[in-house]
């Protein structure tokens, strides 16, 4: 038997493809109960407004329909409101302002897509159309989408109890030792930027269906989400008031979340009161335009950063100021990304001595903006690596040598930053010089010349970052303000033949955990991978686990899986000391087998397992029964992926238009279990890095109206818009796991936005380009290039 | 009620819908086909893509009654009975082309339309502006593209000369 070649490093295919390359996936649409009706939610077209009246007759006599609720129908049960599972506080000790989030609006509209009143009916079609008959009274009030709008004297106020759109201001870091710095610094480089605001966008569109046991009292909720078990915590505990053993929530088959899917929100809290109060299941499934006003956003930071810097170039601090939008109302874990999720990651990859970075988060009329892949990484990676750029630019040190200047070096680990992080391991010399060498960085000036033959501008960028992952410890992360403990725990049960049933809290949707924990266990356990089946996703069946985010799941949840193997193997040793009557420090484990250490006697981890569940011949008095064992892994520390990505452009000067035609990745992800996987999780990170890059925009007006709201405004990048993505990996071992791992998923998406930028502004070096915001669109290239000729023609 | 008679995956249907009702609601709500999937509201994600009549259609924007008399095929009856997978779909398993797996139904059925329609060959570029209807989020279509070139041989049971 080969079970190397299944175990850690093979690119095992995946065990899940087979249903869904056959149309066999179990999507939360896919889900009709007995008896189903269909809800369709009424939003506000206002981005901000009193709410007047609603008038529900027309609606209520319409065909089919069932029932319509409004915030007034539900105020009698005395429902909790969204909650938010982090709270910040601010520079001077107050806790963040958190304002009410009703699940049904009421006095209010705050953004374009607020929820205010539920149609339900017997089809989705019927709810359709008598949600049309609903009567709305409004009077509309002034409303604001930027946040440079939010903190302007005179302006609107989004919740008129806060008294201004101030959700917290909130700071990071030594600001005397800064500003010492910068006094006494030969040269200082500032810039100011944007971090535009996205949309998540999962092919698959948010579903939630309720449903009520009369006889039991048992709700049940399917739905697409990244974490049932947080979803049943926080639905159950603060907004339904149900206990936990009334109450299951299934996350089958999910198509994509990246971020968008880990929140509670008030749809999921809607059909399962709704269930409860009319005793039959409610369904809704949101469209696409709707997914656009009611998913959580990602993004949207204004900024100005400022480096200090000596006569040759070392970094000696740094100064940041964000501006975050946090939308109309606080989103599950909002308050974080900002925050512990930006601020604590501006050191980078370099050894600046000082960092000072203040954020203040501001309410706007705009939908909630939360964690989107990379959540917080992304904007300190974006602004700290066009920093390096603009810096290079105005000193006129070499974009790669100023960096290699200034990187922490790989000696140098443990590494404690200034702004509270300490890095376990890297080597950023290492993945820079692979990448260098991936894109033949020296021969770029002859495909540059030979691109301007072609009448094409050519350019080349780069980006080199660190990033965390596995938020952890809960000690920690509680002092930072989270609500929640941020452990995972995994049940490995060894059934009698000695197959095995992983129970994961982690969720997968997309990233392979079917296959991927199935390898580790096959490996570690030394059974064949075939014999290894994953269960994840449904309350009822696996133990209480925080749930897929951050890139934790191998990090802190595969380490669960460890410890609970480390378990199964102590107790099966006591089994085979019995069975082959040695003494337990004599058993040895490996390759599935227990042998006793200096003979040729052994047993099998089937036989073991055999003997554990049929237990004639056993030590009873000794230990119990079945080989089943449960572990909660708490992680020392944060993981720290790295790496450096390299993008290539040509940008066609006639209309702007930039095409990627070189990208590589040397990411270090710690250990690898499944190379393929992993080089389809960075691919599928880079296309999104570059979509923020080049094309993609969630776009309000001065009014607050979501103009980019469809697939039609909002562009994806398409197949033609992509280039082919060379992944290549360094490891250095996290040292904390017992796995070495540090976690692949959001790699992609933290390195590649600037590596774009830097090569688009490079391509554009001869027209006196500076810095260029997010989306580079080919209307704004072909501004600057039109400018700059006509500039030229001028002189 | 109009009615509608169309075959569905070699197996025949007579199924009463309301005028409005589209398509990819008759496969999915009337007859249970729930692989074919609905990703956007305005016609872009290709998620809902079924071969009508032996070609590729995006079945979110057909009236069912449209598809009266039509022969669909959909994922679900790409396989052989015995299970033996269609090339595409080993193409995109061989490849790791899915993630999620929500856009790919659609996507294998639009693929496999692109190859049979490009018997002279396909170039890496034209596999791209062949996928322009099909959004994928997870995988950035790097293994979308190897995967359908991989599948191009076996499916005209010769060799995929490049030209350029």
């Amino acid at each position: 038997m080969n079970v190397m070649f299944e175990g850690i490093g093979a690119s095992m295919r995946r065990k899940e493809d087979l249903r869904f390359i056959n149309g066999h996936g179990h999507y939360t649409d896919d889900i009709n109960r007995p008896g189903q009706l269909y809800a369709i939610i009424r939003r506000s077209d206002r981005p901000h407004a009193k709410l007047l009246g609603i008038d529900t007759k027309a609606a209520k006599a319409a065909p089919g329909v069932i029932a319509v609720y409004t915030h007034a129908d539900m105020a009698p049960d005395n429902l909790g409101g969204i909650p938010c599972g982090w709270q910040i506080h601010s520079k001077d000790g107050s806790p963040m302002a958190e304002p009410a989030h009703p699940i049904l609006a009421t006095g209010k509209v705050r953004h374009v897509g607020d929820p205010v009143a539920v149609v339900i009916a017997e089809t989705r079609a019927q709810a359709k159309t008598a949600a049309e008959l609903l009567e709305i009274d409004y009077e509309d009030l002034p409303a604001i989408a930027a946040v440079t709008d939010a903190i302007a004297p005179g302006a609107p106020v989004v919740h008129d109890e806060i008294g201004s759109n101030t959700c917290f201001d909130w700071h990071i870091g030594d600001k005397d030792m800064v500003d010492a710095a910068f006094a006494r610094a030969a040269q200082t480089v500032k810039l100011d930027l944007t971090n535009n605001r996205l949309v998540p966008n999962a092919m698959e569109t948010r579903c939630a269906i309720g449903e009520y046991d009369a006889m039991s009292g048992d709700y049940t909720l399917y739905t697409t989400s990244q974490n049932p078990h947080v979803i049943r915590l926080l639905m159950g505990a603060f907004v339904l008031h149900l206990p936990e053993h009334r109450l299951r929530v299934v996350a089958p088959d999910v198509g994509g979340g990246f971020g968008s899917k880990i929140y509670h929100y008030a749809e999921e809290a809607l059909v399962t009161w709704c269930a409860g109060k009319l005793k039959r299941p409610v369904k809704w499934t949101a469209d696409r335009s709707e997914a656009f006003m009611s998913d959580a956003h990602g993004r949207d930071h204004v900024s100005t950063a400022e480096m200090a810097l000596d006569a040759d170039g070392t970094f000696l601090a740094l100064r940041v100021a964000t501006i975050a939008n946090m939308g109309a109302y606080l989103s599950t874990f909002a308050p974080a990304v900002p925050t512990y999720l930006y601020a604590t990651l501006l050191a980078g990859v370099y050894k600046t001595p000082a960092v000072y970075a203040e954020v203040h988060a501001v309410f706007t009329n705009t939908v909630p903006v939360d964690a989107y892949r990379g959540a917080g990484r992304p904007e300190a990676t974006f602004l700290l690596e066009r920093l390096m750029d603009v810096i290079a630019h105005d000193t006129g040190h070499d974009r790669v040598e100023l960096r290699r200047r200034n990187f922490i070096p790989a000696d140098a680990f443990p590494y404690q930053t200034p702004v509270a992080l300490q890095y376990d391991s890297g080597d950023y010399q290492t993945t820079l010089n692979k990448a260098l060498a991936n894109i033949a960085w020296d021969d770029f000036p002859a495909r540059r010349a030979e691109a301007a033959g072609r009448g094409k501008l050519r350019g080349i960028g780069i980006s080199t970052y660190v990033e965390a992952c596995g938020i952890a410890p809960s000690k920690l992360v509680g002092q930072l303000g989270a609500r929640a403990g941020l452990y995972e725990v995994a049940n490995i049960r060894v059934h009698p033949t000695g197959s095995v049933t992983v129970f994961t809290g982690t969720h997968s949707h997309g990233q392979g955990h079917e296959t991927t924990f199935a390898q580790l266990v096959a490996d570690q356990l030394g059974i064949p991978f075939a014999n290894v089946d994953v269960v994840h996703g449904d309350t009822n069946k696996i133990p209480f686990g925080m749930g897929t985010y951050g890139s934790r799941s191998l990090a802190v949840g595969g380490s669960a899986m460890v410890k609970a193997m480390d378990k199964i193997i102590a107790k099966g040793k006591k089994i085979a000391a019995h069975l082959m009557e040695a003494s337990v420090e004599d058993i040895e484990f490996a390759n599935g087998e227990f042998s006793v250490a200096g003979t040729d006697k052994k047993k099998t981890i089937g036989e073991i397992a055999l003997t554990a569940y049929v237990p004639h011949n056993y030590p009873i008095d000794e230990i119990e029964p079945g080989l089943d064992e449960t572990a909660f892994y708490d992680p020392k520390n944060f993981t720290f992926p790295g790496g450096c990505h390299i993008c290539e452009v040509e940008i066609d000067p006639e209309t702007g238009v930039t095409s990627v035609v070189n990208f590589v990745a040397v990411d270090d992800v710690g250990r690898v279990i499944n190379p393929m996987i992993v080089e389809g999780q960075v691919q599928g990170g880079v296309a999104q890095g570059i979509g923020q890059a080049l094309l993609e925009a969630a776009i309000y007006d001065d009014q607050a109206q979501l103009v980019s709201g469809s697939f039609m405004d909002y562009t994806m990048p398409r197949a033609d818009d992509l280039p082919n993505i060379l992944v290549g990996t360094e490891t250095t071992l996290c040292t904390h796991n017992p796995l070495g791992v540090k976690g692949c998923g959001e790699v992609g998406a933290i390195g590649s936005p600037p590596a774009v930028i830097n090569a688009v502004v490079d391509a554009l070096r001869d027209y006196g380009v500076r810095h260029i915001d997010m989306p580079a669109s080919p209307q704004k290239i072909w501004a600057i290039i039109n400018a700059g000729a006509q500039k030229m023609a001028a002189e | 009620m109009p009615h509608v008679t169309l075959t569905v995956n070699g197996k025949s249907h007579t199924v009463d819908v309301e005028a409005r009702t589209l398509l990819v609601e008759l496969l999915r709500e009337k007859l249970a086909l729930t692989g074919t999937h609905v990703g956007c509201d305005t016609s872009q994600c290709g998620a809902c893509v079924v071969h009508v009549d032996g070609t590729s259609v995006k079945s979110c924007t057909m009236l069912a009654v449209q598809a009266d008399g039509a022969d669909v095929l959909t994922i679900e009856g790409l396989a052989a009975a015995d299970g033996t997978l269609h090339p595409m779909q080993e193409a995109f398993r061989e490849h790791h082309a899915l993630q999620c797996g929500f856009c790919t139904p659609g996507m294998v059925m639009s693929a496999i339309d692109l190859v049979m329609s490009h018997p002279q060959g396909l170039t890496e570029a034209e596999i791209r502006h062949g996928l322009e209807g099909n959004l994928c989020r997870c995988t950035g279509y790097h293994n979308i593209v190897k995967a359908i070139a991989a599948a191009w041989p076996v499916m005209h049971g010769r060799e995929l000369v490049a030209a350029e």
